[in-house]
């Protein structure tokens, strides 16, 4: 029996009641983690800018996004005149459902036991899995497109037509950069993927891979410094300007779906899922069993998002052309090379009978060499250097010099006790 | 397989049969994608899970994608228009369809099929494994052949739109030169065009700026946003 099918053969046993708490439970985790990271993005960007960010409503601040969320809902709900009324409202629901549905197919954790039930925690799987997130997922695009479409716009329209080239162009290098997973796990379904990861992770033997897909990941979800369908500098607000209240709460919520959704499934394909990371199972045999790889599974996916709000905090966001040279000049053909790398080791591997995981020798030589043409920009022209007067008014360093880390918390004297009106009166 | 078969066929005929009447290209190219979707869910219904992700991620995540590309470039209000612009062509396409229909309801039934081996057999050893057994075993020259027919078309489209550059791309500072030079000459406006809403009643980008004598300025609004119809209307 293959691997697939041992594992396949998990799923579809599950008793109806079984499937709907699962649903309701991935659902909730959407949107919590939804509400987490804007709060944690919040924090995190705060802290980089020596500013303190939100710390005001519930402990640390972590109820501000429900409070801005529920204030959100209940803004006014505008329509342009010029919009196309029936695909405006469908656009951020095509946008918001995909998003949910993809984690249908993540595994979080191992076969355990559920109220009485063995079942694993892993709402579905299929033969073809990880293709069905990519499908799904370029559904998800058709609300940003439309959405920019139906508003009538031409901020929206040209935020709509960027996301469009964008999603095309990315998926091609996101689908080139899995190919390599796929056939070392000899799988599609995610579960088997996690499973073919119990001794090495793919993103260390396939470094390359993990690189080239965390870079289109990025770009996939429109997050800096990718974020060109929503670049406030240049288009306002993007595909989104024209939006209001809920609507425009739901392409707010697919977003950070999204980044949790892309996450998730780098965790999947690349840092061994659900496994215990550092070999924590070689000391102790329990942290793969039980509900115990759920803390694995969520601190690697909250890493991946930390990575996100770190690209936000520090990178400006790229020219469009640039973008598109990045993803069509370098990013594809660097692929597509190293899937024939892989495909020759692998075979040679097969053949010869030397472990195939030795294609981690020339996975790093490739990825020093991908560093190298990544990172390589186009000669800047020479341009003539004004001289310098010295006579332009720069404003003085703060005292102790520049500032670190982050700013002091402010502090309000309490005021002095007033009288109430009633006492008054 | 029937419960599937029964949402999606009625919704696929109502979506097809409304390409046919709307006008605007683009609710038809969202109307298209409603058949693809649908025909995705028949073939995973089917016990084809491999072609239920390709018919989604090829046709209906880049083709139509492409489609919707070229339509949105065309503009919001551009719907079709009903006048016949060459003559006798709503009978002669008529005509052609009904051939087609005739010809293709002959040779479907002169087809012979050779025994069904079932699902089950076809699937035998995984429906992805089996599938990439058939293309890369007994189908690998045709599968090949018709890769390189892709890449050949691929190529050519490259070729046939690919145009050198016969002077070097003009310089930030030489665009500024020829504006003034433009201006001395024939008294061009230097300026940037008047943004929408001057003047106006409104500042959306839709509203065209209005010039002193009260008329609508063209320029100050994007022409795929608004024809001539939609700045008579601000008068």
């Amino acid at each position: 029996m293959s691997p697939t099918q041992r594992s396949l053969a998990d799923f579809g046993n599950d008793t109806w009641w079984v499937v709907l708490i699962k649903v309701v439970l991935i659902f909730g985790v959407c949107v919590v983690l939804t509400l987490f990271n804007i709060w944690w993005e919040r924090r995190v960007v705060a802290r980089m800018q020596h500013r303190i960010g939100p710390n005001v409503n519930g402990p640390f601040g972590l109820l501000q996004s429900l409070a801005d969320g529920v204030k959100l809902a209940l803004k006014e709900d505008l329509t342009p005149d010029k919009a196309d009324r029936i695909v405006f409202i469908i656009a951020p629901i095509l946008a918001v459902v995909p998003s949910f549905v993809t984690f249908s197919v993540i595994p979080f954790g191992p076969v355990v036991d559920f109220l009485g039930q063995r079942t694993p925690l892993q709402l579905t799987d299929l033969p073809v899995a990880v293709l069905f997130v990519m499908a799904i997922a370029s559904v998800g695009i058709y609300g940003i497109v439309l959405g920019g479409w139906a508003s009538g716009s031409t901020y929206s329209l040209l935020g709509g037509l960027r996301s469009s080239a964008q999603m095309i162009s990315y998926e091609v290098a996101m689908g080139l950069a899995l190919v390599s997973v796929f056939m070392y796990a000899g799988s599609l379904s995610t579960s088997a993927i996690v499973a073919a990861q119990g001794d090495m992770w793919f993103g260390l033997v396939l470094m390359p891979s993990f690189l080239i897909y965390a870079i289109s990941m990025v770009g996939e979800t429109n997050r800096a410094p990718f974020d060109l369908p929503e670049a406030e500098g240049e288009l306002v607000g993007g595909f989104h300007t024209e939006y209001s209240s809920l609507k425009f709460a739901l392409f707010f919520l697919a977003e950070y779906v999204n980044m949790a959704t892309v996450s998730a499934l780098a965790t999947t394909l690349f840092l061994g899922g659900w496994h215990a990371p550092l070999w924590i199972d070689h000391v102790w045999a329990g942290a793969n069993e039980g509900y115990w790889p759920l803390l694995w599974f969520f601190g690697k996916l909250l890493g991946f998002v930390w990575v996100f709000i770190w690209l936000r905090g520090s990178l400006p966001r790229l020219r469009y052309d640039q973008f598109m040279a990045l993803g069509w000049k370098r990013l594809i053909p660097l692929a597509l090379v190293w899937i024939l790398v892989v495909a020759t080791v692998r075979v040679i591997a097969l053949e010869n009978g030397f472990d195939p995981r030795w294609v981690a020798v020339p996975a790093v030589l490739f990825t020093a060499g991908m560093l190298v043409v990544l990172l390589r920009g186009p000669k800047a022209p020479e341009m003539p250097v004004a001289e310098h007067q010295g006579a332009f008014p720069v404003p003085p360093m703060p005292i102790g010099g520049a500032v670190r880390g982050r700013a002091e918390a402010l502090v309000f004297p309490s005021p002095a006790p007033t009288r109430s009106i009633e006492e008054a009166s | 397989m029937t419960a599937t078969y029964v949402i999606t066929a009625p919704m696929m005929i109502l979506a097809a049969l409304g390409i046919l009447v709307v006008r605007k290209a683009v609710h038809a190219a969202l109307l298209l994608a409603v058949v693809m979707i649908n025909l995705a869910l028949v073939y995973a219904s089917l016990d084809a899970p491999f072609l239920f992700a390709v018919q989604i991620i090829v046709y209906t995540g880049a083709v139509l994608m492409l489609f919707l590309f070229v339509l949105m470039l065309v503009g919001v209000d551009v719907s079709d228009s009903v006048v016949e612009t060459i003559k006798g062509h709503r009978v002669a396409s008529l005509a052609a369809g009904l051939l087609l229909g005739v010809l293709l309801v002959v040779m479907i039934g002169q087809l012979s099929l050779g025994t069904m081996k079932g699902l089950a057999q076809a699937n035998a050893g995984g429906n992805l494994e089996a599938l990439a057994d058939q293309l890369f075993g007994r189908y690998v020259v045709a599968f090949e052949a018709t890769s390189a027919l892709l890449i050949t078309a691929a190529v050519g489209a490259m070729v046939l739109a690919h145009r050198e550059r016969t002077e070097p791309k003009p310089s930030q500072a030489e665009l500024a030169r020829d504006r003034v030079r433009s201006y001395g000459e024939t008294g061009l406006h230097l300026g940037p065009l008047p943004p929408p809403g001057t003047l106006a009643r409104h500042n959306a980008v839709g509203t065209p700026a209005l010039l002193p004598d009260g008329s609508p300025s063209s320029k100050s609004v994007p022409s795929t946003l608004h024809g001539p119809r939609e700045l008579e209307e601000h008068k």
